[in-house]
């Protein structure tokens, strides 16, 4: 690519900022900078958003991308995430990184390769001079009259804290800015520079700022000029990504019918017990042995947000017809596994109906219902095989007394969703549920 | 194939089969799960998914992903849509393709969040300043799930614009028998770059309400200009009154409520009554109206909720003496149905914000005491 005279659209004349303000001084900085990295307009973005830096974008002959106040790193991010090729540099003000400091702590985070200039005037100027998180101490504005009472953040130190890999603090008069512009720009991570600079129509004329001012502030702030980070121990985060190793997909199972339909009628079957009885694969297998078997199945989970205690329930209901409705307030069919189960279930159980049949662990509280009851040791036989097997012990008594589905049927959902180091001990307790369920 | 999913994996196999390649979001309670798959799928297949710190970021990521070419997805429920609300904003002003799916949960703020409801039918087309109009469809079951992602991006593209799918905990998270293959998927339409125009300049978008707008890729061979702001066909900033009008215009406009419009109806041609659902509940007025035959009741399903399916609508009301509009929420879509329906019609407006499913006796009982039936 041949050089660029200047990166300005050619119809651009002057810059519409006030008299003295610094975006003017970085904009032909920034400039320069581009020329020196020789960057392929077609290949470089400008991400602006909210505030008199927000009119930059429009101005040069780059891809321009203008969005809401604080979230142009976000975009930016997007940007480099879906085109690692692009360079992408966020101009935003420190209006921004108070209302987007967070995109900055986590941009950081990642190490994501792009750069944010930030145009720090230390107040808001676009909408007449409020304080900004850089305000100084004691600085005065349209809503600290008596003088800043907040610390001022220090952006850079913000950024170093989260793992920015490259950071500067320059003031608009430095000579060096384009090339440390450059530099940040060829910097493969995040980089991000304060740029200190006057807003000549709010914060500059009521705090008598001056260049002296802004090494003072410097110096009594503890926020010092220069390169401060530029580390080579990060990877920048679009190359981390692709050098991760994706994991492998996991093949649908094909739940074509093999096996005959049994079944002649609509059962919904709540199954429950406590956290760790393996009751949602149960009730998986459980759906899929009715698919297997040419039916219809529909599986609904509840389980606390602290999944490893108390109850874990499903709903399944298993029907030789499509299913519409997948409400269920008294179930034909229950599996209660453990006290937690059987607490959350209860009012359930009690609401079941005559001609209904409710499986329960052997020892669990006695309670009305005009169901039939059965009582069984689930656990005790679980135990000699796995104790975690309990749900599929439960569930081959259940299926040998009711004779819904066959028993190869659910051999085969088993095959199909357990992995190979539970199956074996998982057929055991399918065969030990079933011989238990045939001694009724 | 036959398989035994619930909707938001089928979600996910419907925004695959539609070319997504781009997802961004923050966990939430029921919509997690599209986060965890998209987070596997899209890496093996060398695109990129990314868990955002927060939801203005995820949606923000989409964005800037979206305008450099990609299908971008991105999932959440009530409390992550109202951080969104901004950026929807940006996505309207700009032109942003993207589906949003909101897997509704219970309640403002935190609510239930495990549990089913319909509550955000209003907010989505009202979910951000300017009150532009948006796309926003409904799946009843895990099927539609599947269907209505390929169909998301289909209108995305095509009106650059975002589209909602507005799911719900008991579709998302509820295992079903489907075979997926034996649907009528729509073909995928697929994105196309702006190029120059006469004058040499390549327009961002053209305000003449073409059914079709090609995107000036960002970091393309063209070179893009992007903003929120007011602005000309080119993306120039403008203050002209009149530019800004032809702009707000082409904005309120540019959606064609037919071409989106995505329905099912079973029943008589003039029905007496009708059942007007959407979402899960359409399942529980499906049970209701096949455990006993009703005649003169028809049942109109909408998937296209937004904008209004009016044409559909006014066809079917126009004969109807009673509407039913059963809902898991206090009655948001039976306001739309209140200002088309005939103003001699009676409208039964059944709600429920209980956490638990509205139920086909409902329905029934609600049948029994319309007089004809």
């Amino acid at each position: 690519m041949s050089e660029l005279q200047t990166y300005f659209k050619p119809e651009v004349k002057s810059l519409p900022f006030c008299p003295g303000c610094g975006h003017t001084t970085n904009l032909s900085h920034l400039d320069k900078a581009m020329k020196l990295i020789n960057a392929d307009p077609k290949r470089t973005v400008i991400v602006t958003d909210i505030g008199c830096v927000g009119l930059s974008d429009q101005y040069f002959d780059v891809h321009a991308f203008h969005g809401l106040h604080g979230r142009s790193i976000t975009y930016a991010t997007g940007i480099k995430l879906a085109n690692p090729e692009l360079n992408v540099i966020v101009l935003m003000g420190d209006g921004g990184c108070g209302i987007g400091g967070n995109h900055i702590v986590n941009a950081a985070r990642r190490n994501v390769g792009i750069t944010v200039m930030v145009f720090n005037n230390f107040n808001f100027g676009m909408t007449g001079g409020e304080h900004s998180v850089t305000t100084p101490f004691g600085g005065l504005t349209a809503t600290t009259h008596s003088g800043n009472i907040e610390a001022p953040l220090d952006i850079i130190g913000l950024a170093q804290v989260c793992g920015a890999g490259y950071s500067a603090r320059m003031t608009t008069f430095d000579k060096e800015l384009p090339s440390i512009m450059a530099e940040a720009m060829t910097y493969k991570g995040f980089a991000i520079l304060d740029i200190w600079e006057f807003c000549t129509a709010y914060y500059s004329p009521r705090n008598d700022m001056d260049k002296q001012s802004m090494i003072a502030i410097s110096e009594t702030h503890n926020l010092p000029f220069g390169i401060l980070t530029n580390r080579t121990d990060r990877t920048e985060y679009t190359v981390a990504l692709k050098n991760q190793e994706a994991k492998t997909l996991k093949a649908s199972p094909d739940l074509n019918q093999r096996f005959d339909q049994l079944l002649d009628q609509k059962i919904e079957l709540v199954l429950s017990g406590g956290a760790g009885q393996k009751i949602k694969s149960t009730a998986a297998i459980l759906g899929q042995a009715a698919i297997l078997s040419g039916g219809y199945a529909s599986q609904k989970d509840d389980y606390p947000i602290t999944v490893k205690t108390g109850y874990s329930s499903a709903e399944v209901i298993i029907s030789p017809e499509n299913i519409d409705y997948t409400g269920m307030t008294a179930p034909n069919a229950a599996l209660i596994l453990s006290i937690e189960g059987f607490n959350k279930e209860k009012s359930k159980l009690v609401a079941m109906k005559a001609g209904s049949v409710i499986f329960l662990e052997e020892g669990l509280p006695e309670f009305e219902t005009e169901a039939t009851v059965i009582r069984k040791p689930f656990e005790a036989i679980a135990k000699k095989i796995d104790r975690n097997s309990v749900a599929l012990v439960g569930l081959g008594a259940l299926l040998a007394e009711t004779k819904w589905l066959s028993r190869e049927s659910v051999e085969s959902a088993i095959g199909i969703s357990q992995k190979a180091a539970y199956l074996e001990m998982s057929l055991k307790a399918l065969k030990a549920g079933w011989e238990l369920g045939n001694q009724a | 194939m036959i398989q035994f999913i619930d909707g938001n994996e089928a979600l996910v196999q419907g925004a695959l089969k539609a070319g997504c390649d781009f997802f961004a979001g923050y966990p939430i309670t029921p919509a997690t799960p599209i986060l965890l798959s998209m987070m596997t799928e899209l890496p093996a297949r060398g695109e990129t998914a990314i868990q955002g710190e927060d939801e203005i970021a995820s949606i923000g990521f989409c964005i800037g992903a979206a305008m450099t070419g990609k299908k971008a997805l991105t999932a959440t429920s009530g409390p992550g849509l109202s951080l969104y609300s901004e950026n929807i904003g940006l996505a309207i002003m700009g032109e942003v393709p993207l589906v949003i799916v909101d897997v509704q949960r219970l309640g403002p703020a935190t609510g239930s969040a495990t549990k089913d409801a319909s509550m955000d039918i209003q907010f989505v087309r009202w979910i951000t300043s300017g009150g532009y109009p948006v796309i926003a469809l409904a799946p009843s079951s895990v099927e539609d799930c599947y269907l209505l992602a390929i169909h998301a991006f289909n209108f995305a593209e095509k009106y650059r614009t975002p589209v909602f799918i507005l799911s719900s905990k008991e579709i998302g998270q509820t295992r079903m028998r489907v075979d997926l293959d034996l649907l009528d998927a729509p073909a995928i339409i697929e994105r196309e770059s702006a190029t120059p125009s006469q004058n040499g300049k390549v327009k961002s978008v053209s305000f003449n309400n073409s059914s079709f707008q090609p995107i000036c890729t960002v970091g393309g061979d063209e070179l893009s200009r992007f903003t929120g702001s007011s602005h000309d066909e080119y993306g120039n900033l403008t203050k002209s009154p009149g530019m800004i009008e032809k702009l707000n215009e082409h904005l309120n406009t540019k959606i064609n409520p037919e071409e989106v419009a995505l329905w099912e109806y079973s029943g008589p041609d003039r029905p007496e009554t009708l059942i007007i659902s959407y979402g899960i509940v359409s399942r529980s007025v499906n049970q209701a109206l096949k455990s006993t035959h009703y005649p003169g009741v028809g049942h109109l399903i909408l998937k296209t909720l937004w904008p209004v399916p009016e044409t559909i609508l006014l066809k079917y009301l126009s004969s109807a003496d009673t509407i039913i509009v059963p809902e898991m929420n206090h009655g948001q879509y039976a306001l739309e149905i209140e200002r088309l329906k005939r103003h001699d019609s009676t409208l039964i407006s059944l709600q429920q914000v209980n956490s638990e499913l509205l139920a086909p006796e409902r329905i029934t009982e609600a049948l029994k005491e319309v007089s004809h039936v």
